[in-house]
């Protein structure tokens, strides 16, 4: 199971030959509308409706093809703050994801718990051991749901993850670390970052598979995930899938790639892009033609502008739910807060 | 003020008696624990040790026996990983009671404390209640190694979305534990060590309604107000019993919880007494006593006699053995020297200034 000898470079057609149709259109869907989405989201910034956005593109792969392999009823995910496509596959109210982005709440205006999709998390790997506790309490309540988190490659050298995963060894608990390696933590290569080359490689030290798969082939991850899924579910314990793909947007709207990568670089892994891949191994292995791809797009532009419009459209939570949320039973001093801002401030 | 009857009710120290049963601190929390473990299956205790061991204060004895591996087990050496587990276990449903072992080496878990268990309820618009209880064994006075013995409330008690306690008695450290777990927002609960063996009677039977942010008057006095909490209560106790010799009748408050603090018992107090001294073991900058000394300023400034003061530790590290006691100024010395001035001499501030911790 372990394969430290690095994935495949993102180039090939992904191999659908056990995929149904049917999953290759739902990945294909997905992807682009996540795609379409970002782009529209990286548009608002531009416009000055979102401060800033950090773009998925490229990673759509790696974020559709894992989240497709979850139990939406029964697993839970815990994401940071670059897994857009991850939420939409799941069903997450977009308008509310993006509402994060749009610097409306923190967290975003979505239903975290309803939605089985943590809330928007901007410190990289302090979500990594929250899905150990989650997937610890799955088990003692005998329930048969599974924890993945999210994370990059940059967040690898954080000592949560470690802990996280020392933990999920010892307690062998039904999680998933899914690492998407893109290759650049903000300015920082992996060379810089990963010691030892390999996410993957780490997990024999926790006692638990690792698996490296090309992150730009969503077959290939939608399998590595629906296998360590089932490892977890039937008492397998923990699984360490690094899907490794690439950034090709800056790390942010904030950021300029030119001060530290090559156009080049960044050129060759757009020719490597997750969606065309996808598109030529459908048409290859004949589950779908013009029509439907035809027909996936106009729908999904059309979903990605309405949600632009919609997030464009959110009203702003109320200012009183700064108050409202810090305590489940809130103190008599943020009571008195509270008026002072409802007096001093709000008019 | 509604001073007398709110007075009266903070008043309720625990007499020995029908009711009550004699425990130590150590015992008291176990005895909560219990408690809280066997009232709802949600709860569970984990952390370094607390398992087959007990703790290292044998605080967790015998629970693991009772209640079984599943609520009682014991982490690998992980702060921040215990209190990330304990962040993800309350978001699927349980109410986490992990212990981290000396309040010296929680640093690796503020993070997670300050950073997720702390926000999440904010963060989820209330959607993930964080019901966590962070045991912490704090303060110094055991003449321990480095990080054995730090006193981290003014950290704590800064940061929104929690809620930070500290109990003097036996009695307290019962029923302030059944109330940090039953509510349902994370609260860092800081047993002083140091009183660990100190006996005391407890009302165990007791459902005690006091919500949480009160105050309690450890002792009733009239010429000034000694505010402290955990270990140093016991402390501000003997230098009122001294002062007494004198003829000087201190006030004790026990403020109990540090986040929320009890303005309106402080103001109650220093209403009648028309002074105070804040005591506490951490460094003096920056430190709790600025905070209490700041809510009376404002809310009782015409009642004083005279400024505020704080008697603290110094702004130095955590001292060794040897010299804890000759630098740390939680003597009984340090205490009464500043009221005693006071006593002496109600021109106060000249002489007040040079009693206060440089």
């Amino acid at each position: 199971m372990q394969t430290n000898e690095g994935p495949a470079a993102g180039a090939g057609l992904p191999a659908l030959d056990d995929l149904a149709p049917d999953l290759s259109c739902a990945f294909y869907r997905d992807m682009l509308t996540a795609r379409l989405l970002d782009t529209e989201a990286i548009a608002l910034q531009r416009q000055g409706v979102f401060p800033a956005y950090v773009s998925l593109r490229g990673q759509e792969a790696a974020q559709v093809g894992s989240a497709a392999a979850l139990d939406r009823e029964r697993d839970f995910v815990f994401p940071t703050y670059r897994e857009m496509a991850v939420a939409l596959t799941l069903g997450v109210d977009m308008v509310g994801y993006l509402a994060s982005h749009r610097a409306l709440w923190h967290g975003g205006l979505y239903d975290p718990m309803a939605s089985r999709f943590g809330a928007v998390n901007a410190v990289v790997g302090g979500p990594v051991p929250h899905a150990v506790g989650w997937a610890m309490g799955e088990r003692l309540a005998g329930r048969r749901g599974c924890a993945i988190s999210y994370f990059g490659d940059g967040a690898s050298s954080e000592g949560d993850v470690h802990e996280a995963m020392n933990l999920a060894g010892v307690f062998h608990v039904p999680v998933v670390f899914f690492c998407q390696n893109n290759q650049w933590a903000l300015s920082v290569p992996n060379e810089r970052q990963i010691a030892g080359g390999s996410v993957a490689a780490r997990a024999a030290g926790y006692g638990m598979p690792g698996t490296a798969v090309d992150g730009n082939d969503a077959a290939a991850v939608y399998r590595a995930t629906r296998e360590a899924l089932e490892r977890a579910r039937s008492g397998g314990g923990p699984t360490l899938i690094e899907a490794v793909t690439y950034r090709v947007e800056p790390h942010s709207t904030s950021d300029d790639t030119t001060r530290y990568r090559k156009a080049a670089e960044e050129r060759a892994w757009r020719e490597r892009d997750p969606i065309t891949r996808l598109r030529a191994a459908m048409r290859a292995a004949g589950h779908a033609g013009d029509g439907f791809f035809e027909r996936a797009e106009r729908e999904a532009r059309a979903t990605a502008e309405q949600v632009r419009d919609g997030v464009s459209a959110a009203p702003e939570p109320a200012g009183e739910d700064l108050f409202g949320y810090v305590y489940r039973e809130p103190t008599g001093e943020l009571a008195r807060q509270r008026r002072v801002w409802q007096e001093e401030v709000l008019p | 003020m509604t001073g007398v009857t709110v007075e009266q009710e903070r008043a309720a120290a625990v007499p020995a008696g029908p009711g009550t049963t004699e425990l130590s601190m150590r015992e008291a929390v176990n005895r909560a624990l219990h408690t809280v473990l066997g009232e709802d299956p949600t709860t569970l205790v984990f952390g370094e040790d607390v398992g087959r061991l007990g703790g290292v204060f044998r605080v967790t004895d015998g629970l693991q026996r009772a209640y079984g591996e599943d609520r009682v087990f014991d982490t690998p050496i992980a702060e921040s990983g215990i209190i990330g587990v304990a962040v993800g276990l309350a978001m699927n449903g349980f109410r986490p009671i992990p212990e981290l072992q000396f309040d010296g080496f929680c640093y690796p878990a503020v993070d997670q404390i300050v950073s997720q268990m702390a926000r999440m309820h904010y963060r989820t618009r209330g959607t993930a209640a964080m019901p966590i209880t962070v045991r912490l064994p704090s303060f110094g006075g055991i003449q321990a190694p480095e990080h054995h013995g730090e006193s981290l409330e003014a950290l704590f008690a800064h940061v929104p979305g929690l809620k930070v306690a500290a109990p003097s008695t036996p009695d307290d450290a019962y029923h302030l534990l059944l109330q940090s777990v039953r509510a349902d927002d994370p609260v860092v609960y800081m047993e002083p060590k140091a009183r660990y063996w100190e006996r005391g009677p407890v009302a165990l039977e007791e459902n005690r309604a006091t919500p949480i942010g009160s105050s309690r008057i450890a002792r009733h006095g009239r010429h000034a107000t000694l505010i402290a909490w955990g270990a140093m209560v016991q402390r501000c106790l003997q230098v009122a019993e001294l002062a007494a010799e004198d003829g000087v009748e201190l006030e004790v408050l026990d403020l109990r919880w540090l986040k929320p603090i009890d303005a309106d018992g402080l103001v109650s107090s220093v209403a009648r007494t028309r002074r105070a001294v804040v005591v506490h073991e951490a460094p003096l900058t920056a430190g709790l006593g600025a905070e209490v000394s700041a809510l009376i300023t404002e809310r009782a400034f015409r009642d004083l006699a005279a400024p505020v003061q704080r008697v603290t530790g110094f702004d130095v590290c955590y001292p060794a053995g040897p010299s804890n006691r000759s630098t740390c100024p939680r003597s009984t010395a340090s205490c009464s020297r500043c009221n005693g001035r006071w006593s002496s001499d109600d021109h106060g501030p000249t002489h007040l200034r040079t009693a206060r911790p440089r």
